[in-house]
């Protein structure tokens, strides 16, 4: 069985509860749903379609994490009204779990404070919720109509996926390379729409050398390729980072519903070896329109943009200040760095990476998910050409329909703007 | 859920759902005004020329991109009775069918139809004709728990039933 069959076994929703029920590939079956994150969302389309079915209760009010993280603080009057929307709905139906707008990105701030456990199964009203597979759960992102189905019933129906397995062998990344990379090649191999409702597996001995933050990046850019999820097989890396969040561990304790990955035998599968990965970079107007950088050497870029819930991580800050410490920023290239969460900006200061970046002449903005879809805070005007750490290059994703968007590493993305144009890496590691 | 009839608009492969609603319109409150902007950069005031009950038809990975629900609610605005793709993307598949909008999967679609030709769906059989041209295309049927869903008009109409009965 794949870790994602495993996980939509134990929560299957029958009448009798004695016989376990194993879900054959394909079969649609309901489930019961652990985690339902919401934000801006929520006062967008699920306040009035929740409204419509009468009801005055969210059945389970304690599993819903409510979040305001795209428009923060609002840039707008439409913004800030969408905001008093989800707040009033969110007291009335006695959501439990209210974040606010000052914590960050929710996929970034909700496992840090802790929701996110292995073995469960989150949903959230954002198509990038597959991101919590990093830490050995089933998360995928769903539609508002959904969400109220969640909130009215407690569960969710969804198609059994077909596992795709990916063996990582045991080595590492060179030097310069990092998970964006490893995501990147993904998706020249598989394109955007290769593994639709399919689920990622992750394992192997190899995965010992990716960290959490680069779980999280690669998880995150599953949907990308389609993928329903994405899901890391259980190690020491996951318990050690549990067991190191004391949020995790006061709602949890240190107890782990942990998920393993079965010898495997069947299905489909592909062997990676970090250590041949290079630098790589996504061209416009497709994140899976990827070359080497090595290609795009030269390309003039007007911003750069290191943050979002896919390289906003403090990991992915220490990369990109490692390159910028000491170099300023081209001065015809305007530099936006956003921590993907409050904490992570916290600790970037007492590190002095926030120094560091704006010593380097970058614009150091509040966590926010902001210029990442266009929101606010570095949106790119008429044929603006932009380097950024996020997802997602699609026609007008980030600002004008005419701007065009490269998507790289944080390390690609800080060599980048100290030149102003599209730059390696390499040339800043020693 | 027998048969529908309609007039079709033609889009192409990748249409993510940036292009079916841009996101910076996504705050406004009011439907009518959300709908304006629908497709707008692939056809100038789409919301002015397409007909309640025209259907969409489009290549591979349609939808693909955000969870947004407008994305497919302004179809459901603009009176559109049904979307024929050659591949959806996961969540606006999920959605399409939630908001009781026909979804049907048929390969290479596109090169079967021009933007005006009339089709007609017969989802009891599984066919799909191109009236103008009277070429037939077959599709598997639907699983009985989405038919219901579709039939019911929606998500939000089955579930106002079931939670009703209790
Ligand atoms: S940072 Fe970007 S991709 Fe992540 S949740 Fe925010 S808008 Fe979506």
């Amino acid at each position: 069985m794949s870790m994602t069959q495993k996980i939509l076994s134990t929560h299957i929703v029958k009448d009798d509860s004695t016989s376990p029920v194993i879900p054959e590939i394909g079969e649609i079956i309901e489930v019961e749903i652990d985690v339902i994150m919401v934000h801006e969302q929520l006062g967008g389309r699920i306040a009035p379609e929740y409204e419509k079915l009468g009801l005055d209760y969210i059945k389970h009010p304690e599993r819903v994490v409510f979040i305001l993280d795209h428009w923060v603080p609002s840039p707008t009057i439409d913004a800030s009204n969408m905001h008093i929307r989800a707040n009033e709905f969110a007291k009335k139906y006695k959501i439990e779990n209210i974040l606010g707008e000052n914590k960050g990105i929710c996929h970034t701030v909700l496992p840090e404070q802790g929701f996110i456990a292995p073995g469960m199964i989150a949903i959230g009203s954002d198509s990038h919720t597959t991101t919590y597979g990093a830490f050995n759960c089933f998360s995928t992102g769903v539609g508002a109509t959904d969400i109220c189905n969640a909130f009215a019933t407690g569960t969710l129906w969804f198609k059994v996926p077909e596992p795709l397995h990916l063996i990582i062998k045991k080595s590492t990344f060179e030097k310069g390379v990092f998970a964006k990379d490893l995501a990147l090649s993904l998706l020249e191999e598989y394109g955007v729409d290769d593994l639709i409702y399919q689920a990622m597996e992750f394992s192997g001995p190899g995965l010992r050398n990716l960290t959490i933050s680069s779980r999280v990046t690669l998880a995150n850019m599953s949907v990308e390729m389609g993928a329903k999820n994405a899901i890391f097989e259980f190690d020491s890396i996951t318990e050690n980072w549990l067991l190191q969040n004391s949020y995790y561990l006061s709602r949890h304790g240190e107890h782990f519903n942990s998920i393993s990955c079965d010898e495997i035998v069947e299905g489909k599968s592909k062997t990676i070896d970090l250590s041949t990965i290079q630098p790589m970079i996504a061209k416009p107007y497709s994140p899976d329109n990827v070359s080497e950088v090595n290609d795009c050497i030269g390309i003039e870029i007007d911003q750069g943009f290191i943050g979002s819930c896919t390289n906003g991580s403090l990991e992915d800050l220490r990369s990109a200040a490692y390159i910028l410490k000491g170099h300023t920023v081209h001065p015809d290239t305007r530099c936006v760095v956003i921590p993907a969460s409050a904490e992570i900006y916290l600790e970037a200061m007492r590190e002095g990476l926030i120094e560091i970046f704006m010593k380097a002449g970058c614009i150091v903005g509040p966590s926010t998910c902001g210029p990442c879809f266009g929101g606010h805070m570095g949106v790119l005007g008429d044929n603006e050409v932009c380097i950024s750490t996020t997802n997602r290059n699609f026609r007008g994703r980030m600002g004008s329909y005419s701007a065009q968007v490269y998507l790289a590493s944080p390390a690609t993305v800080a060599a980048s703007v100290i030149q102003g144009k599209i730059t390696s890496p390499s040339t800043y590691m020693e | 859920m027998n048969t529908i009839t309609g007039k079709v608009w033609v889009f192409g492969d990748f249409i993510d759902t940036d292009l079916i609603i841009p996101h910076a319109y996504l705050a406004t409150s009011d439907p009518s005004e959300l709908t304006k902007h629908a497709f707008e950069s692939i056809y100038e005031n789409f919301y002015q020329k397409v007909k309640r009950g025209d259907i969409i038809i489009a290549g591979k990975n349609f939808g693909t991109g955000s969870s947004r629900e407008e994305a497919v609610f302004v179809l459901k605005q603009m009176g559109i009775a049904a979307v024929i793709a050659e591949s959806f993307a996961r969540i606006y598949y999920r959605n399409l069918i939630n908001l009781g909008i026909l979804a049907i999967q048929i390969e290479n679609i596109t090169h079967a139809v021009k933007n005006g030709d009339i089709i007609t769906i017969d989802c009891r059989n599984g066919t799909l004709q191109n009236t103008t041209t009277s070429e037939t295309f077959i599709f598997p049927s639907f699983p009985s728990f989405i038919v219901n869903l579709i039939e019911k008009g929606g998500t939000i109409h089955f579930l106002k039933e079931k939670l009703g009965k209790h």
